[in-house]
């Protein structure tokens, strides 16, 4: 492989110019960071012609930069904010600005985008290509919901500019939806037109303690009620950061909304909630979404809320209570931890009846090759999803394991 | 030519003998009524017309097109603005009407699942009971269908808070264009796989037919505050816009009606109690979970449009009043199509700052191009509808609609926008695509077509301009003809009833 890793470094050089290769591993693999869509279109154009395979990295920090490749191909020179309308609620930004650097520099303006996805550090094209979305979900939707636009260059490097900057919009087939949440199947996500909000003016989180079925009883009681909390999670003892399960509700929008939200969210609950300080809410957010890096494996369940404690009874039995976020406002939970993939193999097994789809996020390499992102289909998606695959990547240069191997 | 006429002929009498030869017209009076939809520039019958009484005869139907080969076109209420449930001529048409049946509502888990030819209107009435509605409300809901809505990734003004079609639908059965019946997303709105709920949802048939959709329930508000603030000047009333839109409230709707709508609107049943002075007026909902925040929220959006320079801003005092503030609003194209004997209902988008300017360069537009437009619009989203009235009788008013109708999607591209925000490409737009896609992102949609639809038998020549579709409409060679006088304005009042 090192002759190989030679030849393809000094071809890249050649392309992109001397600095475009970062570094190469101990395989001679070399790592590459072009720093615009045309030399990532050229890398990958050569890698389809040459028959390299490429993996494709953001900044290293969320799924582990461990796929066997010839080439690692990197975002993180793709760093800027291209363009930032506050006024008009969109923001261009290139796929390998670190997510909190983003949100930072929204906030000097006023705006956010109304997602919280876990992984410290990481980069906003991997929460797109990995479509993860966090808490806020419940109130503001998946990533999709915030992705107007997105340029991704195909497996074949050919630029794809998808969508537009505005809000509404018709014109042509929605390829974002493609972009988002595929894992880079289907190609790079280089840069992202993100949907914006004003940042709100109210914020509260409450906190319950309880018996894990009486929390999740308490959180369906608000949704019967009518409220849509920002974020309505039951977290485990350890996601929690506390002795028991705990319910967190967040209300997000004016002020008198928010008091408003709140009491009614009282009201509905069986179980008594505690308001935290700002400081203290955002402390409580921060650290249970760290612990879904803490651990090798993440995944997430989609399950319905009248189906949450049977999903939670799935994950339990044959994972562990390890750490869980459940978003019975959001249509899914999230755990984190250590399983073997026959254990994982076995959840999926018997969820996929129960209609709760099981997407592993993030694990080392060996586990993601076995299991997939995704595992198996529903009859005659997979096909599909072949289809588009040998349209966008016609050589198989992205490394991308889907599917169950099995 | 013979030949092919002889197979649709077996054809025809294979899908006869599933769904019953009552259900398959051909009789060219029967075909009229499916010659055009709500786009009044195209009028073209289709070489049949079936109407399956269940999802099961449908998907035997596309199996029968799919292995002869023969292209179809599936259609709901026909309520489309860009002429998607129009043919080229030959194809033949699957009118999903008769599959009508709201199948389940699940209100713990705020969904209901439908089939596709549900009036849009209907599933917010089941669902009342519930405390829940479906929130995508197109103005057209007394009439258009969920599948038409699914297709078209349909807007309307609610859903400025609440999201277009595509945030709402959940799950897809769909046939495929070969006849394979498969399910895409999940119940709880996890994807099995890559989106493909997302990328259906707006392929305005072309990707095949959805045959069961899952969609989410939205808990209905339980306090409303309706306001309507006039002004005497567009240019004040689009700068509220963009300043309610800034100050962080999240307006339920937030809506824009120019002098000749409100003028037209007054003088029609439908009369609302505009202020036909005014220059612009805009309707601003807020809702909410309590009345105290909701009515706090008001004062706060009162307050920030009369520092725009609102003239007046009402207070609907009641449900009574509010209805009619929006049965204005909604009923607004239908009024409008008193004017002329058609009227072109144009749709495109703007980045909400854009709109002062690119309301006034579409007044100009206007008098450059000499026709009558008027702006009735979801202005909180930056979707305009200037809509041009006309008479198609006479070709050189016809020319001159179509060069404005241009110069307002090539003004909207230039400002940052699209050409459309909700009414769909169809045949309408095809050729403006180019305007806002290059040569590769149009191949990239051309290839996911051939993904689900690799013989392109499932609304062909629609949305992305393909080389190949020349070649169908060269091959049948039928015309295509202008709608005749009145034709518009029987669609418009059909969407009324
Ligand atoms: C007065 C008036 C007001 C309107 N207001 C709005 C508005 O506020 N917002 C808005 O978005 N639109 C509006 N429209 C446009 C129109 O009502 C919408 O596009 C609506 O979604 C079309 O639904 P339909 O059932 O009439 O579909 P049709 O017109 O019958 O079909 C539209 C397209 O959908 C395809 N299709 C239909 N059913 C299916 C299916 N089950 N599977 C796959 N493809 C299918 C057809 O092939 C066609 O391409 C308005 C129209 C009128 C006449």
């Amino acid at each position: 492989m090192a002759g190989t890793g030679l030849t393809i470094v000094r071809r890249v050089r050649s392309m992109l110019g001397p600095d475009a290769v970062v570094d190469t591993d101990a395989s001679g693999m070399p790592r590459v960071a072009p720093r615009a869509e045309e030399g990532v279109a050229l890398v990958l154009q050569a890698a389809a012609a040459e028959g390299w395979r490429v993996r494709i990295e953001g900044r290293g920090s969320w799924v582990p930069a461990d796929a066997p490749a010839d080439l690692a191909l990197t975002t993180r020179a793709l760093a800027r904010v291209t363009r930032l309308d506050a006024a008009d609620l969109v923001a261009t930004v290139e796929a390998g600005v670190a997510w909190g650097d983003l949100q930072r520099a929204l906030a000097d303006q006023g705006v956010w985008v109304a997602a919280d996805p876990p992984g410290e550090g990481r980069s906003v094209g991997s929460v797109v290509a990995t479509g993860t979305a966090g808490p806020l979900r419940s109130g503001f939707g998946a990533v999709r919901e915030h992705v107007l636009g997105a340029t991704l260059v195909t497996g074949e490097g050919r630029i794809v500019r998808a969508g537009g900057r505005v809000v509404k919009n018709v014109a042509g087939y929605d390829l974002t939806k493609l972009a988002t949440g595929s894992f880079g199947s289907f190609g790079v996500v280089t840069s992202v037109n993100l949907r914006l909000r004003a940042v709100p003016r109210a914020d509260l989180t409450l906190l319950g303690e309880g018996e894990r079925d009486a929390l999740l009883d308490a959180a369906r009681a608000m949704l019967e009620a009518g409220i849509t909390p920002a974020s309505l999670e039951v977290l485990s003892p350890l996601a929690a950061g506390r002795d028991s399960w705990t319910l967190a509700v967040r209300c997000v929008g004016s002020a008198p909304a928010v008091e408003a939200d709140a009491q009614a969210a009282g009201g509905a609950s069986q179980i008594p909630l505690a308001p935290l300080e700002a400081v203290e809410a955002g402390r409580f957010w921060r650290r249970a979404l760290a612990g879904a890096t803490a651990s090798p494996v993440t995944l997430r369940m989609g399950a319905l809320a009248t189906a949450m404690d049977d999903a939670l009874d799935l994950v339990l039995h044959h994972l562990d209570e390890h750490w869980i976020m459940a978003g019975v406002g959001a249509g899914g939970l999230r755990w984190s931890g250590d399983a073997p993939a026959d254990r994982i193999r076995l959840l999926r097994h018997a969820a996929a009846p129960r209609e709760m789809p099981l997407t592993l996020e993030r694990a080392p390499w060996a586990l993601r090759a076995q299991v997939g992102y995704f595992g198996a289909y529903r009859e005659g998606v997979g096909q599909l999803v072949g289809a588009l695959k040998d349209a966008f990547d016609p050589a198989g240069v992205l490394v991308v394991p889907i599917a169950d191997e099995r | 030519m013979l030949k092919r006429d002889a197979v649709a002929r077996q054809a025809l009498d294979a899908i006869a003998a599933i769904v019953g030869s009552r259900w398959v017209r051909q009789a060219p009076a029967e075909l009229e009524t499916f010659a055009s939809d709500g786009l009044p520039t195209r009028h073209t019958r289709p070489g049949a017309v079936i109407l399956p009484g269940s999802r099961d005869e449908l998907i035997r139907t596309v199996r029968v097109l799919a292995h002869q080969g023969i292209p179809f076109v599936a259609r709901g209420a026909g309520t489309g603005l860009s002429g998607g449930a129009v043919g080229d001529g030959g194809e033949v048409v699957l009118a999903l009407t008769r599959l009508n049946r709201i199948l389940a509502i699940d209100p713990a888990n705020r969904r209901a699942t439908v089939e596709p030819g549900v009036v849009n209107v209907r599933l917010s009435e089941a669902t009342r009971p519930h405390g829940l509605h479906y929130a995508p409300d197109p103005s057209s809901q007394t009439a258009c269908t969920i599948g038409g809505n699914v297709a078209e990734n349909a807007g309307g003004p609610h859903c400025l808070k609440y999201g277009v079609t595509s945030s709402h639908v959940l799950e897809l059965e769909v046939v495929l264009p070969d006849g394979k019946s498969l399910v895409l997303g999940s119940a709880g709105g996890e994807a099995w796989g890559p989106d493909l709920v997302g990328v259906f949802v707006g392929s305005e048939g072309t990707f095949g037919i959805a045959t069961r959709i899952t969609v989410r329930l939205v808990p209905l508000p339980r306090a409303v505050r309706t306001l309507l603030a006039d002004f005497a000047s567009i240019r004040q009333a689009s700068e509220a816009v963009s300043g309610v839109i800034a100050s962080g409230l999240v307006p339920a709707a937030l809506e824009m009606m120019d002098r000749n709508c409100v003028r037209v609107v007054e003088d029609s049943i439908y009369a609302a109690g505009y202020p036909t002075d005014a220059a612009a007026v805009l309707i601003v909902e807020l809702d909410g979970v309590a009345e105290a925040a909701v009515a706090a929220e008001a004062a706060e959006v009162e307050r920030l449009v009369r520092a725009h320079g609102a003239r007046g801003v009402r207070a609907a005092a009641d449900e009574r009043e509010r209805a009619r503030l929006w049965q204005g609003r909604k009923k607004a194209f239908g009024a409008l199509g008193r004017l002329s004997p058609n009227l072109l209902v144009q749709d495109a988008v703007v980045p909400r700052t854009a709109l002062p300017d690119i309301l006034d360069r579409v007044g100009a537009i206007a008098a450059e191009f000499g026709v009558t437009v008027s702006n009735v619009f979801h202005a909180g989203d930056g979707n305009l509808h200037p809509n041009i009235s006309f008479d198609a009788r006479d070709p050189q008013e016809v020319t001159r609609v179509e060069r404005a109708s241009a110069a307002i999607m090539q003004a909207c591209v230039a400002a940052g926008g699209t050409i459309t925000g909700e009414h769909g490409v169809g045949s309408d737009k095809v050729h403006y695509m180019p305007l806002v896609f290059d040569p590769d992102t149009l191949a990239a949609m051309r290839a996911v077509r051939r993904a689900f639809d690799p013989a392109e038998l499932a609304n062909p020549g629609k949305v992305v301009p393909v080389h190949a579709c020349r070649e169908w409409t060269g091959l049948s060679g039928r015309r295509r003809e202008t709608v005749r006088d009145g034709e518009r304005r029987r669609e418009i009042e059909r969407v009324e009833a």
